[in-house]
């Protein structure tokens, strides 16, 4: 496969690949809140990372956490309400990187594979139907549709002119990968991508993900609330608490370990064969809090064991993003207010 | 690649191209009798009026003060004559042109234009959709006869107003299931990843919206079908349609109505057709929506 020289890298290995920076979205409800501002759900509340070049960056956390949303913002499938998102240093939307070339560069793997796909297209139409919407002639397009469908494991000559209700969760899954694939992007965001399918095919299709990471150079944004798959693909993991990153850190560090409560809480409901590190009671009780009207100071002071006073008033930031491994929690900044604060910070430093 | 020969391990038969799927809707209809057997009546119909003016036995204007009401069976007059001794079997087959001309073509022009505005608010969403969709519940507020009535009465008696007429009855409904299939495709992932390609909406609607909802959209439609035929013929009875002496079913139901003491089989002919023809279209659009709806 040429790869286009419009997907080029632009800035270098160092820059990063995307910046995100302040990304917020509120969905508005109906109806006002009691002191009559208007109530809005709020899905992602002020989100910076950053992902380089070549990574994998895996995003967990609870249901309604706001990953996938944090996904389809970076997409703009939706619209952000503010915030800027940089591709290879050039902002999404300006004059520089419009949308439909952006769109070109990043592509997104939904997690239900049978909604993903037309169910009146066959398989090679829909893996085409990208290229063509940029301008590849048809029939350069379908053949590039079965190259890829090679790629991904499913032999053309039984697999390009079926339909999607022939294909089991997994080939549908591939064929999905497939269309992703098929405008050359340089960024894959994969929304729960392997999470609906068997352990088996699950496995299948994650090493199938590795494969092609290196084969085309990827970059992946890797979205699931299983741990241990998150652990197996990704290099850097970043930990979503109520539309806000509690934890963000490399793959080992965050997982060996954690600084944030709530990261600690999630590891240790992480299911385990060993019977010596079994957990005898739930890490963490209860459901999240309501997002329409979220805790003050820090978010996730009502669940969390370590909480004082303080926490209900501060907000804590996000340690400096720059840092390899940075937490949001009044815990590890200094002079917070909180009495493990000082200790925790000196011994980090120490 | 590990998985790429893992895949190709797995021993299986070279499949043809397989069906596609409107050829396993048709498979499915066919395997359906009561369906089939009223796509036969429907084809024999249109058959039927189509040839018309050369299979008539006599000529379905020629009156004869003589020969008036007689019975079915006399000689000459296969199915009777009317209250005008016209033949009645020759009516009845001419009168098949005018009643599904106006049962058909109204549907018609309201599938093109209901879906039309049905699929752009489904897509658009948001203010286009609030005015084209409230809009359209205007039109609901009115019961459809009355409405067929109001507007053919305001627009005057003739078959073109009453065309025009049924089709505006017929937008609203067809609009309405529009919307309601379009917003549940727009909202799966197919379109979303259509949208996250860079394709423009058009392009979307064309390639991955349409393909989903016209199926559904002319199922409601054909079902429509035998409504429109009876309102048209509603409206020929009351005098807003097809003016005598052009033989129409609803027309003739109407002129014979007088007769219906004297001869009740003759009188109800006419209904007898419009019966037959709006509950073949019936049957035809079930087994139409029963061979659609599949897990696809």
């Amino acid at each position: 496969m040429s790869g286009g020289p419009i997907n080029a890298d632009v800035g270098g290995p160092a820059q990063p690949l995307l910046t995100v920076r302040g990304l917020v979205k509120h969905f508005p409800l109906k109806g006002k809140r009691i002191d009559g501002s208007p109530a809005v759900v709020r899905a992602v509340d002020g989100v910076d990372f950053t992902v380089h070049k070549g990574e994998t960056l895996g995003v967990v956390g609870e249901s309604g956490c706001g990953k996938s949303t944090t996904a389809r913002l970076l997409m703009r499938l939706i619209e952000p309400g503010a915030g800027e998102v940089i591709f290879d240093g050039r902002t999404v939307g300006s004059r520089d990187l419009p949308l439909k070339e952006f769109r070109r560069q990043v592509q997104m793997v939904f997690q239900d594979s049978y909604s993903s796909l037309n169910p009146r297209l066959t398989i090679e139409d829909s893996v085409a139907f990208g290229p063509q919407v940029h301008g590849v002639p048809r029939r350069e397009s379908v053949e590039r549709a079965r190259d890829l469908l090679v790629r991904v494991g499913l032999e053309p000559r039984r697999f390009a002119e079926r339909y999607p209700h022939e294909l089991s969760g997994g080939q549908r899954q591939r064929v999905n990968i497939a269309r992703a694939l098929a405008l050359q992007p340089r960024l894959v965001i994969l929304d729960e991508a392997v999470s609906a399918l068997d352990k088996s095919v699950e496995a299948q299709v994650l090493n199938l993900l590795l494969d092609l990471k290196d084969a085309f150079g990827l970059t992946y944004i890797f979205i699931s609330h299983d741990l241990h798959v998150v652990r197996y693909v990704s290099d850097r993991v970043m930990v979503m608490y109520l539309g806000q990153i509690a934890e963000l850190g490399p793959g080992s560090a965050l997982f060996d370990a954690p600084r944030h409560p709530y990261t600690q809480a999630l590891l240790a409901s992480m299911p385990t064969m060993d019977p010596d590190r079994r957990t005898e009671e739930a890490p963490l009780a209860g459901d999240p809090p309501n997002p329409i009207n979220p805790p003050s100071g820090c978010r996730f002071h009502t669940r969390c064991a370590a909480a004082e006073p303080v926490c209900a008033q501060r907000v804590p930031t996000l340690s400096d993003s720059a840092l390899a491994h940075s937490v949001s929690c009044l815990m590890h900044e200094p002079g917070s207010g909180h009495t493990r604060a000082v200790a925790m910070s000196a011994a980090v430093s120490a | 690649m590990q998985v790429v020969v893992d895949a190709s391990k797995i021993p299986a038969p070279v499949f043809e191209r397989s069906p596609g799927y409107w050829s396993s809707v048709l498979k499915r209809f066919s395997r359906d009798k009561v369906a089939m057997t009223a796509a036969v009546v429907v084809l024999l119909l249109l058959l039927m009026a189509m040839f018309a003016p050369w299979l008539t036995p006599a000529d379905p204007y020629k009156s004869s003060m003589l020969s008036r009401l007689k019975p079915i069976g006399t000689d000459g007059f296969p199915l009777g004559t009317d209250e005008l001794g016209r033949d009645m079997m020759s009516r009845l087959m001419i009168g098949a042109r005018l009643s599904l001309f106006m049962g058909i073509v109204p549907v018609l022009m309201a599938f093109v234009i209901g879906s039309s505005l049905g699929i752009l608010a489904g897509y658009a969403g948001g203010v286009v959709n609030t005015v084209i969709m409230r809009t359209i519940d205007v039109f609901y507020a009115f019961p459809s006869v009355l409405l067929a009535i109001a507007l053919s009465g305001a627009l005057g008696a003739g078959i073109f107003n009453a065309l025009l007429s049924l089709t505006i009855v017929f937008i609203p409904p067809l609009a309405r299931v529009a919307e309601a299939v379009t917003t549940q495709v727009r909202n799966r992932d197919f379109v979303e990843a259509a949208r996250a390609s860079g394709a423009d909406a058009f392009t979307i609607v064309r390639v991955h919206v349409l393909g989903n909802v016209l199926g559904p959209i002319f199922v409601y439609a054909t079902s429509l079908i035998a409504v429109s035929m009876i309102l048209a013929s509603g409206l020929s009875f009351l005098g807003l349609g097809v003016k005598p002496p052009e033989p129409e079913w609803g027309l003739m139901l109407n002129t014979l109505r007088t007769a219906i003491y004297t001869q009740p089989w003759i009188a109800a002919l006419p209904g007898l057709m419009i019966f037959i023809t709006s509950i073949s279209f019936n049957m035809l659009s079930d087994g139409l929506r029963s061979a659609m709806d599949v897990k696809q």
